[in-house]
């Protein structure tokens, strides 16, 4: 574990640290630097002083887990309504990229009802060496509590280093439980992932709320715990000649025991998702007002493509929170996006960065967009939006 | 019936950026305001407590100066309110945040009810009500669009899945996280404002929690560390599309039609 160690004596009062410090979570006190509770060991405090008075510590925790008893990469398969999602088959993908570099295997678990096998077997040809499912009637339909008792009794098993659950509804409830109760690290809605030669994952995702991104270790402790969003890893390729197997895990009646009594499922209506549009036109702020955000609609509908917002449209009422891209919004990975009046912070681009084709239209030559964007247009979208108009209409004339 | 709702304070700008020489992270503005997300699940303690009876706590784990945010929930009428705060529980994540939430609500004792919001604005993590109620070993529904009825006994959730709307009855104790259109947030009343002027709010540290273990708070109860940090990369093979607005709209037009993303033009 990791402390900030301060050295009274070595300490010039140059007050730097406490300046510097994003969270004001230094203060000075009668014995010297003090840390509270706002600190995010970010670690800024221990590079910008002079006279290297502050350093981080590594403390040995209560019990750091022997690594080398945890091995191979265990993904949770979810089941919604009988049917597996769709981030299963990207767990597996990135788990083999990262098993493939440490000489893991990847295994896969299930829990569920009666449907529970036949999906275990579809993930085979994935490459997956085993797939453990437990199936019992009282798995039907959500309960957090005896869902994290079978994982739990799978992960105490199989003992692997790594566990990846998909970042969904239920794959947020789930995975807390469980590393609260391995108490172990959890890093939630990792946009990129990477595995270190000592088995340490490597969790990438937005930090501290600003246009940051954060390197996450966990390197005391095992299993290492991440989710990761829909639409944000590539999807697993099937295997030539697959040799895994899998293998029902008896379930005690204690196991399916939940303090849930589910008492009614409706399916919801099967429309098209976001995350399954080609594409997305996205009104941001710039698109002020609604006449704006008319417009942009107006170009979303030319293109045949769906319309969505940024978070500070979804929150003053202009666009609706359930077309929000971004951290806390949607991952989509359209074929083309265009973006208009966005400035393009991090929360937002984490939400759409993979996608094939980006288009920016931002009146600003200095947006953050445009780091990332494929096309770049500085204009004002009042005028950029309605010039695009004309010539996807004149295209048509000329057919 | 008693009802814990959890709250924290956020940063009212999320304007952090690193400064390109150093590598380090500079953040603009230390005000600070309620993370918005937690007015629902305070708004969703009062609405029940009218029906139920009981009395509503607000916890947090902050600095002192969470103290404010303490003040706003009794003038929305929250009945007490509770801060964990110490400066052994910095630098915090997730399971030390959880833990040290689970002994404060183990000292105030177990409660009927836990709300939580569905996330916070800084942290974004949506994890810590789930790892609450692990820790509490109680059972919990996350993301609850609407509260169809609550008793004295249990409460009943309704909560949207990826393709579909589950309905679940929770005995209590339990915990329950709420999204943001569960209900329409009270505004601060000037009666109670007036009536709670002066009320404590109670504040305690490591030493009052039943339990002090220092390897379970703080930074070294937190098993994740932040190796480093890095500003996003750059695209190599951005476009700049040059011109005047109409030269510009063809070129992309032009792009678009050629990458068969829009009809038309001569490629049909
Ligand atoms: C923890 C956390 C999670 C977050 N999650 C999300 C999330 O999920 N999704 C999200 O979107 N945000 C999220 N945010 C907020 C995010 O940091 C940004 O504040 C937000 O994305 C900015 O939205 P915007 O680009 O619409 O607005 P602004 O940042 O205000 O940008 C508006 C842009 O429009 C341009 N503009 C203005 N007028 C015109 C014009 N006439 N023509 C063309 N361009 C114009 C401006 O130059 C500017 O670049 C989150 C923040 C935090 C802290
Ligand atoms: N420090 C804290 N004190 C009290 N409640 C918190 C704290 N951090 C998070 N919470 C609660 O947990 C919810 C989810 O937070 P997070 O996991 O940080 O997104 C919030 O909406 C709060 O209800």
């Amino acid at each position: 574990m990791t402390t900030i160690h301060f050295d009274a004596a070595a300490c010039n009062l140059c007050r730097q640290c406490i300046e510097k410090c994003p969270f004001g979570a230094l203060t000075l006190g009668d014995e010297g630097l003090e840390v509270n509770e706002k600190c995010r060991m970010c670690g800024v405090c221990v590079k910008v002083c002079p006279v290297r008075a502050i350093r981080f510590e590594q403390k040995p925790s209560r019990d750091p887990a022997d690594k080398s008893k945890w091995k191979g990469i265990l993904i949770f398969a979810e089941q919604e309504n009988g049917e597996l999602h769709p981030v299963t088959y990207e767990l597996i993908g990135e788990a083999r990229r990262l098993a493939a570099k440490v000489g893991y295997a990847v295994f896969a678990v299930l829990v569920g009802g009666e449907e529970t096998e036949k999906n275990a077997e579809e993930l085979l040809p994935y490459g997956v060496k085993e797939v453990f499912y437990y199936q019992h009637p009282g798995f039907s339909g959500f309960r957090a509590d005896c869902c994290a008792d079978a994982v739990a009794d799978c992960i105490s098993q199989l003992r692997p280093s790594v566990v990846l659950i998909g970042a969904t509804a239920l794959g947020r409830s789930l995975a807390p439980r469980l590393s609260v109760r391995f108490h172990t690290g959890l890093t939630a809605d990792c946009t990129k992932l990477d595995i270190n030669p000592n088995t340490d994952l490597v969790q990438i995702r937005p930090a501290f709320g600003g246009n940051v991104m954060a390197r996450i270790l966990m390197e005391y402790s095992r299993p290492q715990f991440a989710t990761v969003r829909y639409r944000v890893m590539d999807r697993a390729e099937k295997t030539d000649g697959p040799t895994g197997r899998v293998k029902r895990m008896p379930v005690s009646d204690a196991m399916a025991r939940s303090g849930i009594e589910v008492l009614k499922i409706s399916p919801l209506p099967r429309e098209k998702t976001l995350e399954e549009e080609e594409i997305l036109v996205v009104a941001g702020r710039g698109a002020k007002n609604e006449e704006g955000v008319a417009l942009v609609r107006s170009l979303a509908e030319a293109l045949g493509g769906r319309l969505c917002f940024t978070r500070p449209m979804a929150e003053c009422g202009l666009g609706d929170g359930g077309s929000q891209i971004g951290l806390s919004g949607r991952t989509v990975r359209p074929k083309l996006i265009i973006t208009c009046g966005v400035s393009g912070a991090i929360q937002f681009t984490a939400g759409m960065s993979g996608s094939e084709c980006i288009v920016a239209i931002n009146s600003d030559p200095n947006a953050q967009i445009f780091s990332i964007a494929h096309y770049c247009v500085v204009d004002d979208l009042f005028q950029a939006v309605p010039a695009i108009l004309e010539q996807l209409e004149t295209g048509k004339e000329a057919l | 019936m008693n009802i814990v709702v959890c709250m924290k304070q956020v940063p009212a700008t999320s304007r952090v950026e690193i400064d390109p020489e150093t590598g380090t992270l500079i953040r603009l503005g230390a005000e600070s305001r309620t993370n918005p997300y937690d007015l629902y699940a305070l708004e969703t303690a009062l609405r029940i407590r009218e029906r139920t009876g009981g009395r509503v706590t607000v916890l947090t784990m902050g600095p002192p100066q969470a103290e404010q945010m303490m003040q706003d929930a009794y003038r929305l009428g929250a009945d007490d309110a509770v801060i964990l705060s110490d400066r052994k529980f910095a630098g915090s994540d997730v399971l030390a945040t959880s833990y040290t939430l689970s002994q404060g609500i183990r000292m105030l004792g177990i409660p009927d009810l836990i709300l939580c919001g569905r996330q916070t604005t800084d942290g974004d993590t949506a994890q810590i009500g789930p790892a609450l109620a692990e820790h509490l070993g109680i059972p919990h529904a996350a993301w609850v669009g609407a509260i169809l009825k609550a008793d004295k006994k249990s409460i009943e959730v309704r909560q949207t899945l990826a393709s579909v709307t589950q309905i679940s009855r929770l005995k209590y104790p339990c915990l329950v996280t709420v999204e943001k259109d569960i209900c329409v947030p009270r505004l601060p009343s000037y009666r109670l404002k007036r009536e709670t002027a002066g009320r404590p709010v109670r504040v305690l540290g490591f030493r009052d929690l039943p339990e002090t273990d220092l390897s379970l708070c703080g930074l070294v109860g937190s098993p994740t560390r932040v190796e480093s940090m890095f500003s996003p990369p750059e695209n190599p093979r951005k476009v700049m599309l040059e011109g005047d607005t109409r030269e510009k709209a063809s070129a992309l037009v032009a792009v678009l039609r050629e990458k068969k993303l829009v009809e038309g033009g001569e490629a049909r």
